[in-house]
């Protein structure tokens, strides 16, 4: 048993239903209590689909309990194919349904339903989403793509997007456009977009592009083998992993690398002065493995950042990040435990989180700003405007939204200059950026404090077991500028404490600030 | 003297037919009630003893999370657990002993089971016994069931009240007890209003916090605040506490009617009631006129949800002059449900329970001006050219009593008059 407070995926049977969503023509029929059409809500309000995800849930009670819950399963399975007339079906368990072991796909097999009835196993007590998302995406190509001959034309499939995805419709729109200027077209997009006739043609591709390994790395592997199709094993995230994936396709295919890059904007962005705050900037990264290590390339290699820390959640992902996390010189934090990850953003301090809708919590919590980069989603990481993170406009994206929620390189001076200004304080927050506070003390009334967090035991003690700020040091630590004190302390505890410093003075703060000066 | 309500002529809907249909449900289960309850009982944790698939709806339910910890949780069941029973109940009590360690504002706890603790049979009631010897005096810990297989939506807060009665202590004195969990600002409204009429002392179930002394006894009068409150309704009258039956208070006329029969039980006088309730009365009135301007003459379609359907659809065809063509409830308790059913003209199918693909056959069918439904079919039939209104906005917003009664009308008149407002076609 382990005690949640919230999590990052959903159980398996959601990744199902984002496999079943994207498609069309497909119905879900899961065998599941009443509560479990929560579900549908993600879809519908948080991706703000037009229609209702195409699943029928059993919806059993108590009485059915031990009654007739198999004899549900059939009526429900026959009335959804009479009802949605799919080209094929999935079936399955939720996690209560799973514990009543009614084997619906057992079930469904005797029933003579004239379309591919496909089974689902999903433990529910021992996997989650992205799991669910990658078995149903596999079953579904397992029974219904077949070999068939290749294309005239250098043809591949994109294979990966789901509904509820971090930014898939964009990107699948970047990387057909970048894919048909190398002269190489789009076959399939699977699961999202496809209909199960076009699952059947899958064969046809020449390769797979592999855009998310979470949903859809067991289906490739399994395609490469029994369809001979390769897949590609770059993530074209960022500038340089976009130049590698074009390199990448070229090997696989033969064509002749091209990149139209005159759109791209993000490296004379980075380039230019008014840039330089960037540099060294300490950024902490959190998401699914697969957007992070993308993001870590990037945040080092073409923002200039100082990577601190990253994880991921999806322990399918921890080896390459821990490795990714080794060749950074940092550690790796594994958890699906967020708690565990506020620890960690706690004590390393960062400058800036770039990590999922969770992190934006726990960073408006420690008065951190955050970049979403990840899934688990939220109705903001489904803007109107087209807004990729893959390929030439996925950078462009990527650079807007990290720099968006930082103070910016002049008012960062300006900041620090006029430190007790009335209208620049540590209350008031970038400036670009709406819902100012009043100024604590000032005219109107006491100013709005932060919510104290309810938590008695997860406060971290303060760093350094007997390390005390002596008055004046307090008063001289509250100069510096909000956005860089908790560096400022962190540094001069750690700076303290390896001197066995017990008191820090201003001295010592400012000895330390000499040592850590870059 | 204060008018009571005109019933309609034709006769109310109590003993009308009820549609019931059976298949795919589409709504909540009763864990959704998590959500309100641990804000208004402040010192209270739930432990939901679930899947992975509760600890993602309490988080997805809600539409947001709460910045900070909320006092919440979920033990999740692993492989491990589902093996022996004996391991599952020493499991709890280490998850409990961790959370009541580093939670010590915690005097209230509930565990809450869920579809997976029900079917694996674990036994919560006999867990919250032992912890509650193991952590007495200073922890209660009580147990409900939020189960998708016992509960629909604000079931669980019924289950929760109901939880709490058989505990609370014994008190001879003459009191009125008001049940459910209302917004703080309205719970103020409810008790001023009935203070001014010289009534006391007032209680609430549920208290905002464990030590507030909350006793029950024969004479006890008690009324409800909420419609799905069925089984504490019951656990009450056993405790010997008398129930005041009375349409529910929405609106200006559930509102005074509701108010009435306090007043009566308590022999308050009409003058006295006249002069308490006048001036908010006259507000309310003025406010639902202004509010349901947009809603005369519009029909509307009720998929069941929250129970609060059939007292709502009373306050929308009565007093904001709206037509109603279905009133769907997840549950009917006519014990409970009755004065409103009186007041409710014959007309609408009413129905009981769900076959959801039924149900939208007929909605379509009928295209009503408004349909209120559950946020899973809500953008689904505006795709279809249906306004609709979310029916999980009524049970977290301020609508009872005369102050909110605009207010009310207003959540239901915004969708419709965006539906006439938003203009995205070519002018010429």
């Amino acid at each position: 048993m382990k005690l949640t407070v919230w999590t990052y995926e959903g159980p398996p049977h959601v990744g199902a239903m984002r496999v079943a969503t994207g498609m069309t023509g497909l119905h879900y029929v899961l065998h599941a209590p009443q509560g479990d059409t929560y579900a549908d809500l993600l879809f519908t309000m948080i991706e703000r689909r037009n229609h209702r995800p195409p699943v029928t849930y059993t919806t059993f009670q108590a009485r059915d309990l031990g009654s007739d819950t198999a004899n549900l399963f059939k009526t429900s399975l026959q009335d959804a194919y009479a009802r949605f007339q799919p080209e094929a079906l999935i079936v399955g368990a939720s996690c209560t349904a799973e514990l009543i072991q009614d084997d619906p796909g057992g079930m469904a097999e005797t029933m003579d339903i004239p379309v591919p009835v496909i089974p689902l196993e999903l433990p529910s007590y021992q996997r989650k989403e992205n799991f669910g998302a990658d078995e149903t995406f596999f079953q579904i190509v397992r029974t219904l793509a077949k070999p068939v001959a290749r294309t005239a034309r250098i043809s591949c499939n994109l294979i990966g997007p789901t509904a509820l995805g971090f930014r898939h419709r964009d990107d699948i729109t970047e990387i057909t456009a970048l894919l048909s200027d190398m002269g190489v077209s789009v076959n399939v997009v699977a699961p999202m977009t496809a209909r199960p006739s076009d699952i059947a043609r899958m064969g046809a591709a020449h390769f797979n592009v592999l855009m998310y390994p979470e949903t859809a790395e067991t289906a490739a592997r399994w395609m490469a083998r029994e369809l001979d199709q390769p897949y590609t094993t770059i993530v074209p995230i960022g500038v340089g992993a976009t130049r590698d994936f074009v390199a990448e396709v070229a090997g696989i295919t033969g064509v002749t690398p091209y990149l139209d890059d005159s759109r791209l904007r993000l490296p004379w962005y980075s380039k230019s002065v008014d840039s330089t705050y960037l540099t060294g900037k300490r950024v902490f990264l959190f998401g699914d493995g697969t957007h992070v290590a993308a993001a870590a390339r990037i945040a080092r290699d073409e923002m200039g950042f100082e990577v601190v820390g990253m994880g991921c959640y999806n322990r399918e992902m921890a080896r390459p990040i821990r490795a990714l996390a080794k060749d950074y010189g940092v550690a790796a934090t594994i958890t699906d435990d967020y708690l565990e990850v506020e620890r960690v953003i706690e004590a390393l301090q960062p400058e800036m989180i770039l990590g999922t809708q969770m992190e934006r919590h726990i960073g408006k919590r420690l008065g951190i700003p955050c970049a979403v980069i990840s899934a688990p989603v939220h109705v903001q990481d489904f803007p109107a405007r087209y807004s990729p993170q893959m390929g030439i406009e996925g950078a462009n994206v990527i650079f807007d939204t990290w720099v968006h929620p930082l103070v910016m390189g002049l008012e960062e001076h300006l900041l620090h200059m006029f430190r007790d200004d009335f209208e620049f304080h540590d209350a008031a927050g970038p400036s670009h950026h709406g819902g100012h506070a009043p100024r604590p003390g000032a005219a109107a009334g006491p100013a709005p404090q932060a919510a104290p967090s309810p938590r008695d035991i997860s406060e971290p003690e303060k760093t350094g077991a007997d390390i005390i700020w002596l008055a004046d040091a307090e008063r001289e630590l509250k100069k510096i500028p909000f956005f860089v004190r908790g560096k400022a302390r962190r540094n001069t505890e750690t700076f303290a404490s390896e001197r066995g410093v017990a008191r820090i003075s201003v001295e010592t703060l400012y000895e330390a600030k000499a040592h850590y000066a870059r | 003297m204060t008018e009571l309500p005109r019933l309609p002529t034709s006769g109310g809907c109590r003993d009308e037919p009820i549609l019931k249909q059976r298949g795919q449900r589409e709504v909540f289960c009763g864990l959704t009630g998590i959500i309100w309850l641990h804000r208004k009982m402040q010192d209270a944790f739930f432990l939901v003893v679930g899947s992975r698939t509760c600890a993602h709806l309490l988080q997805s339910a809600a539409g947001v999370m709460i910045f900070a910890e909320p006092r919440f949780g979920t033990a999740i069941l692993e492989e491990t657990d589902l093996a022996g029973l004996a391991d599952a109940q020493s499991e709890l009590d280490k998850v409990v002993d961790q959370l009541l360690a580093r939670r010590t504002d915690i005097k209230q706890l509930f565990l809450v089971g869920s579809c997976p603790s029900e079917v694996i049979k674990l036994d919560l009631s006999r867990a919250a016994e032992r912890m509650t010897e193991r952590y007495a005096p200073s922890v209660r810990v009580l147990n409900f069931s939020g189960s998708g297989i016992e509960t629909t939506f604000t079931q669980g807060e019924d289950a929760c009240l109901a939880s709490m009665v058989p505990v609370l202590p014994k008190t001879d004195e003459r009191q009125l007890m008001l049940v459910g969990a209302l917004p703080d600002v309205v719970e103020e409204q409810a008790i001023s209003l009935l203070a001014d009429m010289g009534i006391g002392p007032i209680r609430v179930l549920p208290a905002p916090r464990s030590d507030t002394g909350l006793g029950i006894g024969d004479k006890t009068m008690f009324a409800l605040t909420q419609p799905f409150l069925g089984d504490t309704h019951a656990a009450l009258e056993r405790r010997g506490a008398r129930h005041l039956p009375a349409p529910f208070p929405f609106g200006e006329e559930g509102t005074t009617a509701w108010l009435r029969t306090i007043a009566d039980e308590f022999g308050v006088d009409d003058a006295t009631f006249e002069r308490v309730t006048a001036a908010p009365r006259a507000r309310a009135r003025k406010a639902i006129t202004q509010a349901s301007d947009a809603l005369r003459g519009k029909s509307i379609f009720f998929f069941p949800d929250s129970q609060l359907e059939i007292p709502l659809a009373r306050f929308l065809t009565r007093e904001c002059g709206m037509e109603a063509i279905e009133v769907g409830a997840p549950f009917i308790h006519k014990g409970i449900v009755g004065p409103d059913l009186d007041m409710l003209a014959q007309g609408p199918t009413l129905s009981e329970g769900q076959d959801v693909d039924l149900q939208l056959d007929r909605c379509r069918d009928a295209r009503p001006d408004l349909t209120v439904c559950g946020l899973g079919l809500a953008n689904p039939l505006e795709a279809e050219g249906l306004a609709t209104k979310w029916a999980i906005e009524l049970v977290f917003t301020p609508v009872h009593f005369y102050e909110q009664a605009g207010d009310l009308a207003g959540l239901f008149s915004r969708p419709v008059r965006r539906a006439e407002l938003l203009d995205l076609e070519v002018t010429a």
